[in-house]
Formats: structure tokens, C-alpha cells, sequence
């Protein structure tokens, strides 16, 4: 019974997994410009990801194996940001320009600033 | 079980075609390097499903590894597209201001 | 020298942990490879200088489950974006960094972009500039209910309004 209940969890947890992938690499093709694509990406970065990690982890129980998988999502969670913003930093200073809502501030007038070290 | 795997690998797939159909059209140089990067990180998930079809507990540390270099490439190769040159330590914050 | 002492362990611990072969000429390996990233972590400055006592303690797991809700929240707000690509209206969004440790100010930058409809654009000292995808993406920033839990993770007093 338990172990039914587990497989079921592990299963809807697999394929949620791969439809948030799929809508994430939709997203990837269907917006507009750079900047809303990075949220795109993020959807397949994140959910994805975790739901998929998961999903497998229920399948071995406690196990080195599952420790492993810890360990990947742990990583692909911390880098993940990390390589996103310093995309977006970089797009953002070579002046790649965002497509706006008129009543949005605009990106220009931060350009000139540098990121500090904090 | 096996079908759920493997349908998960079919759509982790398409997620990946899909990437690569964006880096093909770019337009700009960063929505290729965005484009790659998600394909690097649905690799790693595609060989960690692997894993659990093939019952090879050993691939796992390929998804371990994957996982840290693709950061490492991804950052380097962004690196080389914004300054030409990566033997200079302080080249991103020469390009920043 | 009390955190190169908790690094060591650390590392020891996740070699052992990944490794599976226990054999000597493996072990003497992973003791090498130890005490190299020891070294180099020596090196370069950073052990002991990124430490928050706070960040550390009971509350991050607190943190990662609350992380974990909105990040599904925002996946589905995002998802349901991307079927209607017409909706979207992306706005530039800048709000103030009140934190003291720069730990906190970075998780509190990693946290935005990992809540897909907001992505960090730049971090400085006192104030963080995101683009979000609509108006719902950039409240999580705007309404500071997000800088309300990095601070609570940081153990500092709750902002007066």
C-alpha cells in the first residue's frame, strides 16, 4: 500500500516535471525578448528540476543515491542564479534593451552603475 | 515504472530541442549562451533519468560532474564573449564601467 | 581557525560521502584532495569571511521550504504566462537591500532570480534593480514580503513602518 502511494507521488512528481520542461523551453520560444526568455529558462532551471530530482529520490528511498541527487539539485540551485544574473549583467551592459511597459522606470539610467563589490 | 521514465525523458528531450531551436535563432549572442545553458542543465537531469532506466548506480557522479561544469563553462564562455580574452583577472571590471 | 576546522569536516565528510571506494590509495587521495581545497580556500580569503552565524542555523531549512512554496507559486504564474504571451507586461523593478551581512544581501539576489518573474539585473550595496515579467511577479519584491523573510533568516529586528 505504501509503496503504491510512493510510486504514485514518484510518478506524478516525474511528469510535472517534464511538462514544466516543456512549457519552460515554450516560454523560451515564445517571449518576446532576452529578459522575459530568462524567466522562461527559469521555469525549466527551477520546478523543473526540482520536481524531476524528487520524483527519482522517491524511487531509491534513503540511499547514497539519493544523497547524490541532494547534492545536484543543491548545485544546479545555487548555480543556476548565479549564471542567470550574470547573464542579464552582461546583456544589461552591452545594452541589449528590454522590452518595457510604459509605465515601467527604464533600464537606461542604471547603466552607468557598477555593481559593487558588497 | 519504466514508461513514467521514459516519457519523462521524451519531454526533458523536447524541453532540450526547444533550447536548441532558440540558440539556433538567437537573435542576440546572449539568448544563444541562456539557450545553451538550459540544454547544459536538462543534460544533467537527462542522464541522472539514465541513471534509474539503466540501473547503472555509477552514472550518477557523470550528472554530479555535468551539474558543476556546465556552471563553469557557461560562465567562461560569457566571459570570453564580453571581454575576448580570459587570461586577464580584472577584465570584467574594466568592461563594467 | 574555528571555521578551517568546520571546512576540513565538512569536506571530509562529503568526500566520504560521494566517494563509496574506501580502499588506501583512494583514501590518501581524498585526504590529498582535502586538504588542496583547504588550502586554496585558505588562499583565497574566504574561509570565516563569509560567515552569518545566523544563516546557518535552524532557520535556513525554514527558509528552503518557504523558498520551495514560492517558487511553485511563481512557476505556475509564469507558466500560465507563457500560453498567453500577449498578457505579459516586463517592468524594470528597484527596491532598497536593507541587510547588514552581504550573505544575506546575496541570497536575498539568488532568491529573486530563482522565483521564476523576477531576474536580479544588478546587486549594489543598498538597493537591487530586477526585471519582472507582470505586475503580479514583481510584488513578491515590491509589497518586501521577500525581504521581510531574508531578514527574519538573518535573525535582524523586522523593519518599523
Amino acid at each position: 500500500m505504501l509503496e503504491w502511494a510512493i510510486n504514485l507521488a514518484s510518478w506524478f512528481l516525474l511528469l510535472t516535471g517534464g511538462v514544466f520542461g516543456v512549457i519552460g523551453g515554450i516560454g523560451l520560444i515564445r517571449f518576446p525578448d532576452f529578459y522575459s526568455r530568462l524567466h522562461g529558462a527559469g521555469v525549466t532551471d527551477t520546478l523543473c528540476a526540482i520536481c524531476i530530482v524528487f520524483g527519482l529520490a522517491l524511487q531509491s528511498g534513503i540511499s547514497l543515491l539519493t544523497l547524490k541527487l541532494m547534492l545536484i539539485l543543491l548545485f544546479l540551485l545555487f548555480t543556476a542564479p548565479t549564471a542567470t544574473h550574470a547573464l542579464a549583467r552582461a546583456a544589461m551592459v552591452d545594452e541589449v534593451e528590454p522590452l518595457l511597459d510604459e509605465q515601467s522606470e527604464s533600464l537606461a539610467k542604471h547603466r552607468g552603475e557598477r555593481s559593487s563589490s558588497i | 515504472m519504466t514508461p513514467v521514465l521514459v516519457l519523462t525523458t521524451m519531454a526533458v528531450f523536447t524541453t532540450m530541442a526547444l533550447a536548441l531551436a532558440r540558440a539556433l535563432k538567437g537573435p542576440t549572442i546572449y539568448d544563444r549562451i541562456v539557450a545553451v545553458n538550459v540544454f547544459g542543465t536538462k543534460t544533467v537531469l537527462v542522464v541522472a533519468l539514465i541513471t534509474y532506466l539503466t540501473g547503472h548506480a555509477d552514472l550518477i557522479d557523470v550528472a554530479l560532474v555535468y551539474a558543476l561544469i556546465n556552471f563553469i563553462a557557461i560562465v567562461t564562455v560569457l566571459k570570453l564573449v564580453k571581454t575576448r580574452d580570459l587570461a586577464s583577472s580584472d577584465a570584467g571590471e574594466g568592461s563594467d564601467a | 581557525m574555528r571555521e578551517a576546522f568546520f571546512l576540513t569536516c565538512w569536506l571530509v565528510l562529503l568526500w566520504l560521502a560521494i566517494s563509496g571506494v574506501y580502499k588506501p590509495v583512494i583514501l590518501l587521495l581524498g585526504i590529498a584532495s582535502v586538504m588542496l581545497v583547504l588550502w586554496l580556500s585558505l588562499r583565497m580569503k574566504v574561509v570565516g569571511e563569509e560567515h552569518a552565524p545566523a544563516i546557518f542555523g535552524w532557520r535556513l531549512p525554514v527558509f528552503w521550504v518557504w523558498t520551495l512554496v514560492e517558487i511553485v507559486r511563481s512557476n505556475l504564474h509564469v507558466a500560465r504566462l507563457t500560453f498567453s504571451p500577449e498578457k505579459i507586461s516586463p517592468r524594470i523593478v528597484t527596491t532598497d537591500v536593507p541587510f547588514r551581512t552581504s550573505v544575506a544581501k546575496v541570497v536575498y539576489g539568488n532568491t529573486c532570480t530563482l522565483t521564476p518573474g523576477t531576474v536580479t539585473l544588478m546587486l549594489t550595496r543598498d538597493k537591487l534593480v530586477a526585471h519582472a515579467l507582470d505586475q503580479t511577479s514583481s510584488e513578491t519584491l515590491t509589497s518586501g514580503r521577500l525581504a521581510r523573510k531574508v531578514l527574519w533568516l538573518e535573525g535582524s529586528p523586522e523593519p518599523e513602518k
